[in-house]
């Protein structure tokens, strides 16, 4: 079948089962766009090519099926930048692709020509300059095949226009669909090392004061079940990092939360006095560690990750294990069995007792709003799960508002926490739950955002309105750039600089009217529960409900920047950890 | 000598890189070198006798980075199809020095001299410049460089080492 580069390039997609493509066509692009018209696959018009990469990013999230972007050469290819490097962090699948001019004018400073390969190389799994029509379906499967295997990530294909123009001689080719991928430089891992995991084992068994530390990595590789059974055979607590939420249920018993930063007591101080450190599919973030030199001091690591170069890169594990996720730790439970687990635990219930003892004595919390007084952020929180399906999806932006859902909603399935982690990406919310809803439209999306990230973002609820995408958006607007007003106040005496936004300005009802959603403002603690039920109901269009919200809340637990986890601070003046057992 | 590693002083390592030959696989690793902060010490890159394939081979300063964590990081690269480093006792290398140096008609006799007890031989010279390439283990071309240094050079080139496991070498 005779096909011209753009047409091949649709037929691949469908081949790899695209369902839609976030994008926004330009010159470069263009005879790309054409076949789209005749194309089964969905097309999602953005206002902002920012928008298309946070949305395929959130449709990856909720879906785990690699979410696809197409946007133009030059500005555009400079505007996903964002979006990759967003990926890229998280360990993303997601397939990128950028027009290009003209392969006879790369390198000429041509119009809107820009070294997409050359830009995005750092901030990508992989990236392709296509160079050959013919080149395209083998490309494209190989793009999909990297995204989606290994440590998964954001992969950039490059298409200059004159492979895929009709009107070009160059654009001509025969179709075809390769039966398989040939990368002899790619081979990621999958089973762990048989004797690893026997050690791996053996330390679990010994260990009296374990604890599982899992990460983003258990929901990539889809291992929440096993993760479940190897907790509940070892009767051992997991605390949930923030790119981890949702990977083990929040209600179970269990379950001790989010550590780092603003983790939660328990979860923060479990770690720090354990004697065993079970890292499941996480990589010691310096937001996790704190101070790395004074991480988790007595513990023996066990460290399972899909890619080896986590191994080791910040702390040495005692049983480093490199393969995915699930199959190690079901192989795990094989080998704890065969050695007789569970009778063969070694006793650990001081340990046990004295985390309970921790989860009575320092749970999160906040003083409630006095009569008359400003709306707490953690109380619309509060009040926004008890409206919400079990099962809702939530997206997040970055800031104080990012760390408040992530403690005060209760995750208890996976693939429900849509939010930017690594990069800590101003903006992500609002088209991370459009992508999150376009692929799971079956589920109430819900996005927390700040007012400063929603003014960087706030465009694409045009494209949901337009397109019928029913996300609801919740501003916890506080007049600040607030996480950034909390470091002042903490560690810059209190000299705020370039912080304040205004309560008002914008009028986020009428702006969100403007972009053809419903806008509501709530400003009262009485007029919050109403308000969400509203919102609740409506499923034709996108809503905003704007919460004004005390500005000088603070995020608490707070580890500072570069200070030992042991310096946790429970409000502004408390440190309970430096007088615990097991301190040094 | 690869110099052992002390506080401060480089952290030496010869890696062999086998790599797809193709535009731009030279950029991706050295560019994650640039990012992940290792230095390039020396470099020398050629397609191997299969054409498709390109062997580099690098001296790099570690500094504190612990070399597993490199050779995984470069191993990540989807066009590095394998990744050694070469202990130099497990290593056959070479090293080529192009340097001209001053010679007025007193010191051609002594440069000759010179030569004959190193692997080199003159390329080029005028009336009072002379070009000599000289072939060695990076000690000996080392060696070379002061030797020649006594001349006066007005210019020099070294290649960058190239290295290929040794034989019978347990790798
Ligand atoms: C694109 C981008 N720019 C700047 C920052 C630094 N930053 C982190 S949180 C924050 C404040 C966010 O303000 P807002 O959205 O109002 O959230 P709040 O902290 O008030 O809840 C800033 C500026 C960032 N993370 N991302
Ligand atoms: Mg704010």
């Amino acid at each position: 079948m005779q096909l011209n580069g753009g047409q091949a390039l649709i037929k691949a997609l469908e081949m790899e089962g695209v369902e839609v493509i976030f994008g926004l066509p330009g010159g470069a692009i263009l005879p790309v766009y054409d076949p789209i018209i005749d194309s089964p696959i969905r097309h999602i018009l953005v206002r902002h090519e920012q928008g298309a990469g946070h949305m395929a990013e959130g449709y990856a999230h909720a879906t785990g099926r690699p979410g696809v972007a197409m946007v133009t050469s030059g500005p555009a290819a400079t505007n996903v930048v964002t979006p990759l490097c967003d990926a890229y962090m998280d360990s993303i699948p997601m397939v990128m692709i950028t027009g290009q001019v003209p392969t006879s004018a790369l390198g000429t400073d041509a119009f809107q020509e820009c070294d997409t390969t050359g830009i995005t190389m750092p901030v990508t799994k992989h990236n392709f300059l296509v160079t050959e029509a013919a080149d395209i379906p083998r490309v494209i499967r190989e793009a999909f095949h990297i995204a989606t295997t290994g440590r998964p990530g954001p992969v950039l294909v490059d298409i200059p226009k004159d492979i895929v123009d009709p009107r070009n001689p160059r654009s001509a080719m025969e179709w075809y669909w390769p039966e398989s991928v040939n990368l002899p430089g790619y081979n990621p891992r999958s089973n762990g090392d048989p004797a690893m995991i026997r050690k791996a084992a053996e330390l679990i068994l010994a260990s009296e004061r374990p604890v599982i530390y899992a990460g983003g990595g258990i929901l990539k590789a889809r291992a929440a079940e096993a993760l479940r059974t190897l907790a509940e055979l070892t009767d051992i607590r997991v605390v949930t990092t923030l790119m981890a939420r949702g990977a083990f249920p929040d209600d179970h018993p269990l379950a001790l939360g989010m550590p780092g930063m603003h983790g939660n007591f328990t979860a923060v101080t479990a770690i720090q006095r354990s004697d065993l450190l079970i890292a499941l599919g996480s990589r010691f973030d310096d937001r996790v560690t704190g101070r790395v030199a004074d991480f988790a001091p007595d513990a023996k690591v066990i460290h399972v990750d899909i890619d080896p170069a986590e191994l080791g890169k910040v702390r040495v594990p005692d049983a480093g294990i490199a393969g995915d996720c699930r199959l190690v730790i079901e192989e795990l439970i094989v080998a704890l069995r065969e050695l007789g687990a569970p009778d063969t635990l070694a006793d650990s219930s001081t340990w046990k007792s004295t985390i309970s003892g921790w989860q009575e004595r320092y749970p999160l919390t906040y003083e409630p709003s006095e009569p008359g007084g400003l709306l707490k952020p953690q109380y619309v929180l509060e009040q926004l799960h008890a409206a919400c399906p079990d099962d809702t999806i939530v997206a997040s932006g970055v800031g104080q508002h990012q760390m408040w859902t992530s403690q005060y909603w209760r995750f208890n399935h996976p693939y429900t926490w849509v939010n930017s982690g690594g990069l800590g990406t101003m903006g992500f919310s609002v088209p991370a739950a459009i992508g999150a809803k376009v692929g799971r439209p079956d589920r109430m999306v819900w996005a927390v955002d700040g007012d400063g990230c929603f003014q960087m973002t706030a465009q694409e609820l045009v494209t949901a309105a337009a397109e019928r995408i029913p996300v609801k958006i919740a501003i916890l607007n506080n007049a600040y750039l607030g996480m950034v007003r909390q470091w002042q106040e903490m560690f810059y005496e209190e000299r705020y600089s370039e912080v304040y936004l205004s309560p008002d300005l914008p009028d986020y009802k009428m702006w969100a009217e403007a972009m053809g959603c419903v806008g509501m403002r709530v400003e009262s603690p009485e007029e919050v529960a109403p308000a969400i039920e509203k919102a609740n109901a409506i499923n034709d269009r996108p809503v905003v409900i704007e919460f004004r919200t005390d500005s000088g809340e603070k995020v608490f637990p707070m580890v500072a920047a570069g200070a030992s986890n042991d310096e946790i601070m429970t409000d502004d003046h408390t440190r309970p950890a430096l007088d615990i057992p097991w301190s040094r | 000598m690869v110099p052992p590693s002390e506080a401060g002083a480089p952290n030496h390592h010869l890696l062999s890189v086998l790599v797809e030959n193709r535009p731009g696989v030279l950029t991706r690793v050295a560019g994650l070198f640039a990012r992940r902060g290792y230095n390039i010490h020396s470099l020398a890159v050629a397609p191997t006798n299969d054409g498709s394939v390109s062997r580099i081979s690098m001296v790099v300063d570690l500094g504190d980075t612990p070399l597993p964590q490199l050779i995984q990081q470069v191993d990540k690269l989807i066009n590095v199809l394998e990744i050694t480093a070469l202990a130099p006792s497990a290593a056959v290398e070479r090293e080529v020095l192009l340097a001209t140096v001053s010679t007025g008609a007193d010191h051609a006799a002594e440069l000759d001299e010179l030569l004959a007890g190193l692997d080199a031989r003159v390329l080029d010279s005028s009336g009072s410049s002379t070009t000599v390439v000289v072939l060695g283990t990076p000690e000996q071309v080392d060696d070379a460089e002061v030797l020649l240094a006594g001349f006066g050079v007005v210019a020099a080139q070294r290649s960058g080492r190239v290295a290929l496991p040794a034989l019978g070498a347990p790798n």
